[in-house]
Order: C-alpha cells, then structure tokens, then sequence
C-alpha cells in the first residue's frame, strides 16, 4: 500500500479559482436557479446604486430594464444618479469577488460583503459568454467612462477589454449593462415584489422599471429628504472575536494597552477602560504589540465581565414612524386599508453591534380575510424575498398571540390569517444574516424580543382602534336617539296636548351619560415661499419646512349630569413642529400636547384646535387622544393616559 | 247608528302622551309599560273565566334606540288614532301601514310591526282595535242557521237578515264591527252552534242540511277565526244562550283555535272578556277519534310534535281532558283531518259522527 508524501499532496493544492468557488457556492450567493439569478442580480445593482447614491446625498433616480434575448439570457440595464465609480476602481469593484467598500466600516448599509455586483458579473460571463459594461460618470464636466470587463477566473481579476470615453447626459452616476442566463417567466412577479418593497421601505427614492414588453412601472419619490446619514462607528467591546481583536492590536498606532483600548473602540471611558484593564489583570502601560495570546485572552474575556456603555446608535438610519405610514398608505391605495399603524423601537444592541427595530401593519380593505396575512421584512432598507420561514421577523411574529388581538390563529401560534400586511425593518451596522444571500435573519434573541415588542405595541393600537369603533357605533346609535328621536318624540307628546315642547338637555345628558370626543383632521395647503435672500437675512424657518399644515379640531361634550374637569392627550409625531394650539395647552413634548381643560358643565362643549407642520398630507390622519383625571369609561373617544 | 262616544277613547290615548311629557318634565327616560304579551304571562280569571294578562310588565323605554323608535311610533299612532275620530272615519290596518309611511322616522318596516304596535295601543289603553277605528282587512266568516239578524248598513238603514232564507249557499258574512251598534240579534231558533275550522266541512254540513235536520247553527272559522268571529259566537252565547261547540281537524294548531275561541288568544289577552267564550266545547275531531272511528292519519312532523310539547305547557290546556288528549296524540305519533270522516260515505259525518258526539256531549238528547 503507497503512503501519500505530502509532496504528492502538494500537487493537488493549489488556489481554487474563483469560478471553481461561484459554481459551488452559488446557492448560498443567491443565484442557485435562473429565477433566482434574475432577481438576485437586479436587488445587487439597485442596493448598490441606493448605497452609492445616499452616500453622495444624492435622491436616488434609479432605472432598471430588463431585455429578453434569445432562449432565457436576459439583458439587465441599471442605471443611477449617483457618485460613478473611478476609472481606477471600476475593474475591481465589477471584476473582483470580494471588493468593496462597507465590509470594514461599522455603519448600516445594504452592502456589508464586496460579493455582490461582481458576483452578478461573474454570473453573466459564467452562463452566456458575454461581458459586463459599465459607464460611470463621476463629474458633470468630465466625459463618462465606458468599460467593458471580464473576469480572469483564475486570478480572480479583472480584464479590461474595451475602454473608451463617452458623453453621457447625467452629471453623475454608473450604468451597467450584463447579460445573464434568467428566467423572466417566473422571475417577473418577485423582481417587481422587491422593486415595489424597496420603494416602500426607501420613500425618497425614485425607480423606474422597464420590463421586456415594454411595461413601465414608475415608483415615486414620496419623500424629499435624504435619511440621515449614519455615522460611522468603532467596534464595541462586546462585539469583537479574539482574532479581530489580536489583529486590530498589530495594526494600531497606539503603543499603550489603555490608550489603544479608547481610542479603537466606541464606549471605551476611562473609567470603564480601567476596569477592563483591572478585571484582565494587565498593565495598563502594556504595548499591545507585544501582547501574547494569553493576554488577549484575558483581555476578551475581561470584555464580557464589564457593563460597558452600548455603543452610540447614530450609526444606524431608521426610515421613522411617520415616513413608513406614507409609504404603506402610498402603496396600497388600491386596497383601501381601514388604517395604518406603526411602531418604532429605540435602538438596542446584540453583541456589540447596534440595531433598531421599526414596524408598521396595514389592516382592513380590500385584503383577503381569509389567507394568511402578508410579511414584508426588510433589513437595512433591503426587502428579503426568500427563506421567509428561517428569518427570524417570521418566527417573532409566529410567536404573538394574534388571536387577542382579532386575527385568526390556529392555536394561537404561526403566521395569523386576516386582512392585514405586516412590515418589519431591522436596521443594524452588522445585519446577523443566516447566508451570504441575505435573505433571512439569523435568531438573535435580542432581536426577535424587540420585533415581538414593537408588533405587540402595534397589536395594541389595532386593538385600540377596533376597540374605539364598537364603541363609537354604539354611542352613535345613542346619538341617533338623542339628536333625531327623543326631540321628535318630545315635540309629538308636546302637540298632542297642546302644550310647550319640554327642554331636552336634562334627559339626553342621563341617557347618554358620557364624556363624547370626536375629531376630524383637515390638511391645508401653504404655497413654499421662494427662496429669497433679504438684506436681513431673514428666513421664515418654518413654512420653509414643507407645503402641509395639519390641523386637528376635537369637540368635547360632556353628555354628563354633572360638571367635568379632566386632562386631555393628544400624540403627535416626532418629526411635527407644533403651530397654533387653542386652548391654551399646559404641556408641548415632541410626543404629545397636554390640555388641563377648564371644568366643563354638563350639556357644554369645548372645542380644542392644534396644528402641526413638517408633514405630509394625511401623514398624520387620526388623532391619538387619552385621558387623564377621569373615569376613562365615563369617556367614548380617547383612552386612559398611562403616563409618558 | 248609535252615534258612539269617544271621549273617553281620547282621553285614554291622551294620557299616553302625558306619561311621555311627565317624563320629559321630570327628567326621566321617557317610558311605557305594558303586560308582557307571552305565554308566560297569561292567568286564568276566575270571575271572568277566561284567561288574561298576569303582572309581568315590560318596558318600552327610549334608553335604546329600538326603544325610542317604538315610543315614537307609539305616539304617531295615537296621534293617528285621534285624528281618525276626529274626522269620522276608520282605516283597515293595512292602510294604517301604508299611512304610516310618511311618518319619516316613525314610519314602520313591516305591516306585522304595525299591527302588533296597534295591539299594544289596546293593551295600554284597554280599548278595543274598533273603538281606534281601526279594522282588519280581512272579513269575518260565514253563519248559516236559523237565525234573524238586523244590521245597521253603510247607508245608515236597517236591514233584516234571515240567516237560512235570506243568504245563499256561503251564508251570511260576518262584517268586521260586530258590535251592538253594527248588528243585534232579532231572533233565533236553535239548540246549538257549531263552529266549523274548514270551508270543506261547512260545506259538507250546508248541502246535508245539518242546520234545519239537527237545529244549529253553523259557523265557518276559516282556520285562525278572525276577531269578529270570535266576538260574534261570544254574543251568540251570552246574548242567545246558544251552547258552542268547535269542530276541528285533530293537529295541534287547531287545538289552538278551540283555545282562541274558549279562553282566549294570547296575542289578544288583554280582551279576552270580549272574545272568548269559555263555555264552548270541543267537539272533535280528538286524538281518540282518530282510535275510535279508525280513522286515516298522517304522521305527525317534527313542528307538530313541538307545537304539542308547547302545549303541555300552556296554562290553557292544563284540564285532564286536553292533558291526555294530547299525551295520546304523542303516543299514537298521527294527526287526521275533519274530512277524514269521509272514508265512511259523504252522509257519515251528519248522520252518525256529529250526532254520537253531541249526545256525548249532552248537547243532543238521545
Ligand atoms: N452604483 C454604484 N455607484 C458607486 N459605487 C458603487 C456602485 N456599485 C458598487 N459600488 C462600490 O463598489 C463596492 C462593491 O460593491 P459590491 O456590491 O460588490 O459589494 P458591497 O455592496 O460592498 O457588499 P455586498 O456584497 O453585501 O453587496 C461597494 O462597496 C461600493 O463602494
Ligand atoms: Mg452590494
């Protein structure tokens, strides 16, 4: 029997080309079937061109086509407004697996790999032959840039082919053009699905899609501003592997344990950096250079027996309450909804690495009662297509029982039936993916805890509301009664004896006997005033804001027999600067208005009048009302205050 | 005509509207109460005999909106009800329906909601449909006997009625007011009435001259006897001491028409003084019948088998008699009709049948 020698074996070992590596993984890549490819190669390009664009605060304007060739090779377009991409980089970043530029910056993105577009290109060139165009442009008064690439397999570099400057309308942006083997037949519905999901969850983008026929769907821009842009962050203690810990220590110029343990890390005090240092049993003048294993050890370890501050969550960039509510009201016009609810989490953290959880439902409508209700789940503004049972936004919501909250669930477990779409956003500098597709969140407890958290609060508001129109239909028969046939009946029993109609008030406030509010929101449109320069230099800062005010009226009536004083709430949303308010309130937060109303005698009524500005047309469409001081079920219309 | 006095009706209607403004006045939901019209709620009168509304009260209030809008139906009608007196005229009860159509909020959705609401006026007022100037649309039945009536007609005559020699074959019809300023009985020779559920049977009586042969008088019920019919064979009885005895089908519902006739129906308990006659007989055809003669029979249904078990327990068919009649029926699990008597010849009826029962009954002499 012949041994091998470990020369024979080394023969066999040798760089596996990055073809070789595409044609095993590509399952785990997203291009596991021709359907899959398609839309996997179109959700690349679109994260890449709303990345790059966000980056240079730039609206994204966004063009997708897709052409049939002959059998099923498709010809993807995607085009953008964005940056461009320097000739220099432009062979790398198309023709190069595992390039790019977020992989080492802590910061949400949709892009966190360097696999995706050159995995698109390589994917092309792999199953028609043909190569992949780029043209970038990344200055209005420079030519644009024209590649054509191909990707040695066995090098995993680019070859340029053809190169060659072009005029290009666009001051700025990047077009790429590849050819790709996909099936359009069946891809169609989830190319549009994610299309159609990404505007939803990117409100101040703009895409356009072509599709081989001809069809044009256009996704409009519903939002004007840019979201803020998250700030870059050093990792947290908490978050860090040894060996990224044992590397970051070769390579930072700090010559001191202490000062390399500040000045690398975010929530790294000195207080807490002592501690560290303490809870290690290091010297705190050690140089992490010559740190040995055993030390860095010691100091990983140390990590996790320290609180340590979480880390601060302005890296992270959530679409907000306000600006989800629009985008699903834009989005399913159609269907008419009953209501819109949302619900936002603060941010949280899940080893070290910070993340947010915002959630939106949209009930009622048009929408089957009878099937399970619809998940939308997005992370970093990317919707996820696939793999909906392994994601952890599924198993948090499966979780809730829905069935307190009317909607039918079998044994009060799995995804609910009834005529509602759920959205979940889970926004994180490092999204715990479960592949490299990026289609399912892995289940970190911290995370499932805060999406069951948010939906539960969002449950409670549907709650709320179906809870406040059964109620409302009731007293409103009342209301019948009272206004139309008690006087009726009054005025016949009056004739027929020939005496006075007798006065009603007494009787209605003993029949009604509650505390009514009732409110109607109207919106009115302010011309934006020009953009003038003033000798003072004067700028009226709040119309400047947007062209909506919205103004709320709620009537209160006390239908009680006897005289009522009680305090009333009234929410309002974050990103609303408050104008006029009548009566005079006797608290502003950026939350709610606060009114200690005067006491109001029975059979009277206070009218109580706000106005918000910086909103949109029907982003603000019904009011949140409670009470506080009061019977809350004395009161049809608000609910009881349970404190801020 | 009598010219009848209705202040009296005015005044009750009035004190309706009076409850409902007092009410308004001092500040109470305005209300009104009247008997419960259920089985439930029915006693027997010992000094009248006949079986009444008990103490079970329920309330019409305007706390719910269901309520109001019968308060305010309640106080149209009335109003209405006035109206009719004070210009001299009466309306059928379907015209009241369709009257009540332009009375916007109080309009009704339904002539049984109508008629039960006019029902509910007897029952507060204690007045009766005709002092309200309400009637039926439907006529009464048919009489046939030996039998002189005077009717006051539409032209404010008087008019003789002879009820063998002066009507054909379908008899004198009873008109809707039977009341004593409408008809009287001038005379009579007979020794009793039998009132008679099926047109098929009454017939079947005319053409073998039962009346002249056997000296009685025969009423036609069609099925569930209109009010008029039932006031009418009460002044039979109590005016010409005229024995009753009702002949049936033998199925529960007809059970129900005897009870109607001898106690008193409970949609009209509040007048069943006035109704009911409660020394009538029940003749036949009974569940024993159907074993004594033999008779053909069909199964009972699951309704009639029901409508049997109601009756066990209604306070009306509490006597042995009725108790085990109807245990039998259950038993036996058939009913049969009047007409059934027919397997036995087309004479059987009048010859042998009607004549064994009444000498049971005492009614003929042997
Ligand atoms: N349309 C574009 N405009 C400007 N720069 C772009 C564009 N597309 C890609 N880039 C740059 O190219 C880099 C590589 O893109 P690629 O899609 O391969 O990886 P990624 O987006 O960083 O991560 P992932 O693999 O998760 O998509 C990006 O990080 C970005 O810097
Ligand atoms: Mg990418």
């Amino acid at each position: 029997m012949a041994t091998v020698t470990a020369l024979e074996l080394a023969k066999k070992q040798k760089e596996i080309s990055v073809a070789e590596f595409f044609e095993r993984n590509k399952h785990i890549l997203g291009f596991g079937n021709q359907t899959r490819a398609l839309v996997t190669s179109v959700k690349e390009g679109v994260d890449n061109s709303l990345d790059a664009c966000e980056e240079a605060n730039i609206l994204p304007d966004i063009y997708v086509e897709i052409q049939n060739g002959e059998d099923s090779e498709c010809k993807l377009i995607i085009e953008d407004n964005g940056p461009g991409v320097v000739k220099k980089q432009i062979p790398h970043i198309f023709g190069r697996l595992l390039y790019g530029s977020r992989f080492h910056a802590i910061r949400q993105s949709r892009g966190q790999q360097g696999i995706g577009i050159s995995a698109v290109v390589l994917y092309g060139q792999l199953t028609t032959g043909k190569h992949a165009r780029i043209i970038s442009k990344i200055k209005p008064d420079r030519p644009a840039i024209m590649n054509e690439i191909a990707i040695d397999t066995n090098k995993n570099r680019a070859e340029v082919l053809n190169e060659d400057t072009i005029h290009w309308d666009k001051p700025t942006g990047t077009r790429i053009e590849v050819s790709i083997l996909g099936d359009f037949k069946r891809g169609k519905r989830f190319v549009y699905d994610y299309l159609q999901s990404t505007s939803i969850v990117n409100p101040h983008a703009q895409i356009i899609y072509r599709e081989p026929d001809g069809t044009e769907h256009v996704f409009e821009r519903i939002c004007e501003t840019l979201p803020r842009k998250p700030s870059e962050i050093k990792p947290h203690p908490y978050g860090v592997e040894l060996g990224t810990l044992i590397k970051m220590a070769k390579h930072t110029k700090a010559r001191q344990l202490n000062s390399f343990l500040k000045t690398e890390f975010s929530s790294m005090g000195d207080r807490t950096t002592n501690a560290v240092i303490e809870k290690a049993g290091l010297e705190k003048n050690l140089n992490p250079k010559t740190m040995t294993r055993d030390q860095f050890l010691a100091l990983h370890k140390a990590f996790k027996k320290v609180k340590i501050m979480a880390p601060s969550t302005d890296c992270l960039s959530p679409i907000g309450e306000t600006l989800i509510k629009r985008s699903l009201k834009h989005e399913t016009q159609e269907i008419s909804p009953e209501f819109i609810v949302t619900a936002s989490r603060p941010a949280s953290v899940y080893s070290g690495n910070p993340f947010q959880v915002e959630v939106g439902l949209v009930y009622g409508g048009k929408l089957p009662k009878d099937e399970p209700v619809k998940l939308l789940r997005f992370a970093n503004r990317v919707p996820l297509l696939y793999q909906q049972g392994g994601c952890v936004i599924t198993s948090a919501i499966s979780s809730i029982d829905w069935r307190r909250y009317g909607l039918n669930q079998p044994s009060g477990k799995g995804i609910p039936t009834g005529p509602a779409i759920f959205l979940a956003h889970v926004s994180s500098t490092l999204i715990p993916f479960t592949s490299e597709s990026k289609e399912a969140i892995a289940d970190v407890p911290e995370i499932e805890n805060e999406i069951k958290l948010a939906f539960r609060e969002c449950a409670r508001k549907v709650q709320q509301h179906i809870h406040k129109k059964v109620r409302r239909a009731k007293t409103r028969e009342k209301f019948d009664l009272i206004t139309r046939i008690l006087p009726e009946i009054a005025k016949k029993s009056a004739h027929m004896l020939n005496k006075p109609v007798p006065v009603l008030d007494p009787i209605i406030t003993k029949i009604m006997d509650v505390v009514w509010i009732e409110d109607a929101v109207e919106y009115e449109e302010v011309p934006r005033p020009m953009v003038q320069t003033t000798l003072t230099g004067e700028t009226e800062s709040m119309e400047k804001k947007g062209g909506t005010i919205t103004k709320s009226r709620i009537l209160v009536v006390n239908y009680k027999q006897t005289p009522q004083k009680f305090n009333l709430y009234a929410l309002i949303p974050e990103d609303a600067i408050v104008g006029t308010v009548t009566p005079k309130p006797s608290k502003v937060t950026d939350r709610f208005i606060k009114w200690n109303l005067d006491t109001i005698p029975s059979a009277s009524k206070v009218d109580v009048y706000f106005e918000l500005a910086g909103l949109e047309k029907g982003d603000f469409d019904e009011n949140e009302l409670y009470v506080e001081n009061i019977n809350p079920a004395y009161v049809i219309g608000a609910d009881k205050w349970e404190g801020d | 005509m009598v010219k009848k006095d209705y202040s009296d009706v005015i005044s009750k209607i009035d004190m309706i509207a009076l409850k409902i403004y007092n009410d308004f006045l001092k500040t109470e939901v305005p209300s009104i109460d009247l008997p419960t019209r259920t089985k439930a709620n029915i006693r027997f009168d010992e000094k009248l005999n006949v079986w009444k509304y008990g103490n079970n009260t329920t309330q019409r209030n305007a706390k719910s909106l269901d309520g109001a809008y019968m308060l305010l139906r309640t106080m149209y009608m009335a109003d209405f009800i006035k109206e009719m007196i004070r210009v001299n005229k009466s309306s059928t009860l379907r015209e009241m329906y369709y009257i009540s159509e332009g009375w916007d909020l109080a309009k009704f959705h339904s002539q049984q909601e109508s008629n039960l609401l006019a029902e509910d006026l007897e029952v507060i007022t204690k007045c009766m449909r005709e002092d309200f100037k309400l009637r039926p649309e439907e006529d009464g039945a048919r009489v046939i006997g030996n039998l002189t009536i005077e009717e006051v007609t539409r032209n404010n005559t008087k008019k003789k009625i002879h009820c063998q020699d002066d009507v054909g074959d379908a008899g004198y019809s009873i008109p809707y007011n039977v009341e004593p300023e409408k008809i009287t009985f001038k005379s009579v020779d007979a020794d009793f009435a039998i009132a008679i559920e099926t047109g098929g049977m009454f017939d079947r009586l005319v053409e073998n001259g039962f009346d002249t042969t056997h000296r009685a008088i025969l009423v036609h019920l069609k099925g569930q006897p209109a009010r008029s019919t039932r006031r009418f064979i009460k002044r039979l009885n109590t005016e010409l001491n005229i024995p009753i005895v009702v002949f049936t089908d033998c199925d529960p519902w007809s059970y129900r028409i005897f009870a109607s006739i001898a106690y008193g129906a409970i949609k009209t308990a509040h007048i069943s003084e006035y109704l009911a006659t409660p020394s009538s007989q029940f003749l036949g055809v009974t569940p024993s019948d159907i074993e004594n003669y033999d008779l053909p029979t069909d199964n009972l249904t699951k309704e009639d088998i029901n409508a049997l078990k109601s009756e066990l327990t209604d306070p009306r068919f509490q006597d042995s008699f009725w108790k085990g009649e109807i245990k039998l029926q259950l038993k036996i699990g058939k009913k049969s009709e009047q007409q059934a008597l027919a397997k036995y010849g087309l004479d059987y009826v009048t010859d042998t049948y009607l004549p064994e029962k009444l000498t049971e009954m005492g009614i003929l002499k042997k």
